[in-house]
């Protein structure tokens, strides 16, 4: 494959695509596909056949539209028209309705903050291209960053731009990507391996899933660059086997960029190649640590080691190995195409670009949003949210799954960022967020992330396997009404003895949940174990 | 596992026949001098600097996964574990600071209260790394629920039975009997607090058809987890020569 040629796929793709009087793009990522979206573009098709207009109307299938609780979803285009709910009956009247005014009764206006108040760089592409078709993606400047990466750039500048641009890791700590990647390029090593780590165990999260199943070659693209620069010639997909969506997507994205020389040796007919395979995690929770992956990888036990030495040094087989997040390779070919400056220019002083973050609990805009880091927890909830569900007032908003904690209404007016998150007592985490309002307990709300963690514990270390358990069952105490004077502060005990002896992170953040709720809702665990009574009505003593 | 985990020895010898930089660091403000490559319990044993131990053996792949080990080392922010830490130029290692003792009684603590420990029936009471370490430690009583899940004894191998209520999970039986006897017997099965060691595909011990009856497993088991048959209680002693032999054999194996 040469310039000319993606450009020439490209610019053939673009006329098409303008060729279209109308273009009715269908949600086909998980969460419409299961209301049965790909009955709707079969219903379409068949519309568009029985009327005769395939020439001036094409029928699409494309990733994730964002709002998925309003799922099945139907753009229409180039009007600019949002459907939501859509069912296969509806596919005549829509059709009806294409040269004029959009149909009433499923319209979903594109001009609310729910769509305004965003910034898409790492979906830029969901809910516009058909991830089941290369051109498509290459249409979308797909692969552009890569060949300006082989053919113009040094691996040290290509690694020095990924620095500059600030991005920091998506799957979780948040470490300084740029930094990875040169401590891996410096690694002395003939063999050395990229990693693309789309475990995603956090319960609720989805911003990997639908990342991979709406737009898959911007993460092969992003690894490919990542080979260069550090000197891997061979990449992983570590993928959980419940996301069989994504594992077709990713797998038929492989074969596709295989088949287009864009995958394979002598890519841009440069001496240097790169190939990718899929390797399927059982979706154990701890195989996103990184050391357990390698072990899974290679056909071991999924079991974290202890670091260092850290997989940059001693990886896969040994070998020095860069494993990154599927939304941090996701932002590597638009940070490459618009320089490391223009990134840099969005979001907060240290944390820069976008965050994507699955939204849901009780606002009524539940699904996948990105906005710019630093964007405050009121405009997620109110503006993008659209508030809280039933004229509710909101409680506590939960970051970072099981490593996470909770930040509550005298932080809503913070901006949201890797370090304000810690500053509060919570993390950014891979970008699960759960909203809850006034009904919520929160002394059940850490007993569900802890009984969480003691399940998924891999059961290698004490304080895990045993510390955890101890504490799910004075969570469990409480909530039942059994607890005691003395059990606030054995909870206390215990999560600095987990937090400071465990192995792998999976025990070491296990008590966040805890500590951050007795941090800020005290009150409600006293009220449980002194006067017998759940504030919130929630858990089983409220009742 | 079919790999032993990352043993930082080898690492730092790839070809073990270069001489190792002599390094000098300083544990428990005592100035030693170490091999590069060394790990800090192996500097710290040579000189007789007692760090608390149960998942670590002499001889068998390092894992890590007890904890009893960890130490403080100036500007980590957190605690390391000794055993599979190597040491560097001029690092400044605490091996017993108040928080450490504190912490290690605790984790005896969760020891104790995960399955059934009561030594006064035990075969191996007296002759338990387990009881010694709480013995040593000043471990008194366990302030945790008891969470005694059920669990089997497996009687069915001719010589040796295993009582899955005083095993701790330090995995020397599976490493042992993989990395020495090369047998690969013994496996883990589950999550959490439902972790079990398993021999083969979790078929009763006296079928195994890996198994040579070598017995390694039951030397090197800290407990009273492995034992031989018709011992009563206290009566079962693991034949401590057997380890340094394991380490000879090691040696010769690399
Ligand atoms: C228990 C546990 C689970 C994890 N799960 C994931 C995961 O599902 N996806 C992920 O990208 N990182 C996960 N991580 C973090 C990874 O170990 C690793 O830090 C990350 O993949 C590095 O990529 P990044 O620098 O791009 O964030 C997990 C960490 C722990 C301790
Ligand atoms: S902290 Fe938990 S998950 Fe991690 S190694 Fe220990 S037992 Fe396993
Ligand atoms: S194994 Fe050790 S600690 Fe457990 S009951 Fe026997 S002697 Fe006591
Ligand atoms: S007796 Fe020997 S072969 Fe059998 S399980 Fe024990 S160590 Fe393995
Ligand atoms: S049986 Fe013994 S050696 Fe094996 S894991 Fe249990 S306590 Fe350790
Ligand atoms: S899955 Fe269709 S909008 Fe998200
Ligand atoms: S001896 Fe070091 S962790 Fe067990």
């Amino acid at each position: 494959m040469m310039l000319d040629e993606i450009n020439e796929i490209a610019q053939r793709q673009r006329e098409k695509e303008t060729g279209f009087r109308h273009r009715i793009n269908v949600c086909i990522a998980a969460g419409c596909l299961s209301s049965r979206s790909d009955d709707i573009v079969a219903a379409f098709e068949e519309e568009i056949a029985r009327r005769g207009l395939e020439k001036s109307c094409r029928v699409k299938g494309v990733g994730c539209l964002g709002l998925c609780a309003g799922g099945p979803l139907v753009a229409v285009e180039p009007a600019g028209i949002l459907y939501r709910g859509v069912a296969a009956d509806d596919v005549g009247e829509i059709v009806d309705a294409l040269p004029g005014s959009p149909l009433a009764r499923l319209h979903c206006p594109r001009e609310t903050p729910f769509f305004q108040r965003q910034q898409k760089i790492v979906l830029e592409n969901c809910g516009w291209i058909d991830p089941t078709a290369i051109e498509d993606y290459i249409a979308a400047d797909g692969y552009q960053a890569m060949h300006t990466a082989l053919t113009r750039m040094t691996p040290e500048e290509v690694t020095r731009e990924v620095s500059r641009s600030g991005l920091r890791g998506r799957g979780g700590a948040g470490y300084p990507t740029g930094l990875k990647w040169s401590t891996v390029a410096k690694a002395e090593s003939a063999t050395k391996f990229v990693v693309c780590n789309a475990d995603e165990g956090d319960p609720g999260a989805f911003m990997d899933r639908s990342v991979l199943e709406s737009d898959p070659h911007r993460v092969i693209e992003g690894m490919v660059i990542a080979g260069w620069a550090v000197g891997a010639s061979r990449g992983f997909i570590y993928l959980r086997a419940e996301y069989p969506l994504a594992v077709k997507r990713v797998k038929a994205a492989i074969a596709a960029a295989e088949r287009s020389g864009l995958l394979g040796g002598s890519l841009f007919h440069t001496p240097f190649g790169f190939d990718i395979k899929v390797r399927l995690g059982a979706g154990a929770f701890v195989c996103g640590e990184e050391t357990a992956l390698i072990a899974s990888i290679e056909g071991r036990l999924g079991r974290p080691r202890p670091r260092p030495p850290y997989p940059a040094e001693h990886g896969l087989w040994g070998a020095p190995t860069l494993i990154n997040n599927v939304e941090t390779f996701a932002n590597i070919p638009p940070i490459l195409r618009n320089g490391s400056g223009w990134f840099a220019g969005i979001g907060t002083e240290k944390s820069k670009g976008t965050k994507v973050f699955a939204l849901a609990g009780r606002v009524r805009n539940t699904g996948l949003i990105e906005v710019p880091m630093g964007t405050t927890l009121r405009d997620i909830v109110y503006a993008i949210g659209g508030g809280i569900r039933e004229d509710r007032t909101f409680k506590a908003a939960q970051t970072g799954g099981p490593s996470g904690g909770c930040i509550p209404e005298e932080h809503l007016d913070l901006p949201i960022d890797y370090d304000s998150l810690v500053e509060v007592g919570s993390i950014m985490g891979s970008g699960g967020m759960i909203i809850m309002d006034e009904t919520a307990c929160m002394v059940d709300v850490a007993k569900f992330f802890m009984g969480f963690c003691c399940a998924e514990s891999c059961g290698a270390c004490v304080p895990c396997r045993v510390g955890t358990t101890q504490l799910h069952r004075l969570l469990e105490r409480i909530t039942a009404g059994h607890g005691t004077a003395g059990d606030l502060a054995r909870i206390e005990d215990l999560c600095d003895l987990v937090q400071n002896t465990s192995l792998c992170g999976l025990g070491q953040t296990a008590p966040n949940p805890v500590v951050s709720t007795l941090r800020y809702f005290r009150d409600e665990y006293e009220a449980h174990i002194q006067e017998g009574r759940c504030p919130a009505g929630a858990c089983k003593l409220g009742q | 596992m079919a790999h032993p985990p990352f043993d930082p020895r080898h690492a730092a010898h790839p070809t073990g026949s270069r001489p190792a930089p002599i390094l000098t660091l300083k544990i428990d403000g005592q100035d030693v001098g170490a091999r590069s490559g060394d790990t800090i319990l192996t500097v710290a044993r040579e000189n007789d600097i007692h760090i608390p131990t149960l998942c670590h053996l002499e001889g068998l792949s390092t894992l890590g996964a007890c904890r009893l080990c960890l130490v403080e080392v100036a500007g980590a922010n957190r605690l390391l574990p000794a055993c599979v830490t190597a040491v560097r130029e001029g690092m400044a290692v605490t091996t017993r600071s108040e928080r450490l003792q504190t912490y290690r009684r605790k984790l005896l603590e969760l020891f104790f209260s995960e399955r059934n420990h009561v030594c006064a029936v035990c075969v191996s009471n007296g002759h338990c790394e387990l009881q010694d370490l709480a013995d040593t430690l000043g471990m008194t009583h366990v302030r945790y629920d008891y969470l005694y899940p059920p669990a089997a004894i497996d009687a069915s191998h001719p010589r040796f039975s295993v009582d899955h209520n005083r095993c701790i999970l330090c995995l020397r039986c599976l490493r042992a009997c993989e990395e020495i006897e090369g047998a690969h017997t013994w496996d883990v099965m589950g999550r959490g607090i439902d972790c079990r060691v398993i021999t083969d595909l979790n078929q009763p011990w006296g079928e195994s058809e890996s198994c040579t009856g070598c017995g390694k497993c039951v030397q090197v088991c800290p407990t009273g987890a492995l034992t031989e048959k018709g011992r009563a209680v206290a009566e079962m002693v693991k034949n401590k020569e057997f380890l340094p032999y394991l380490r000879i054999m090691r040696r010769r194996t690399f």
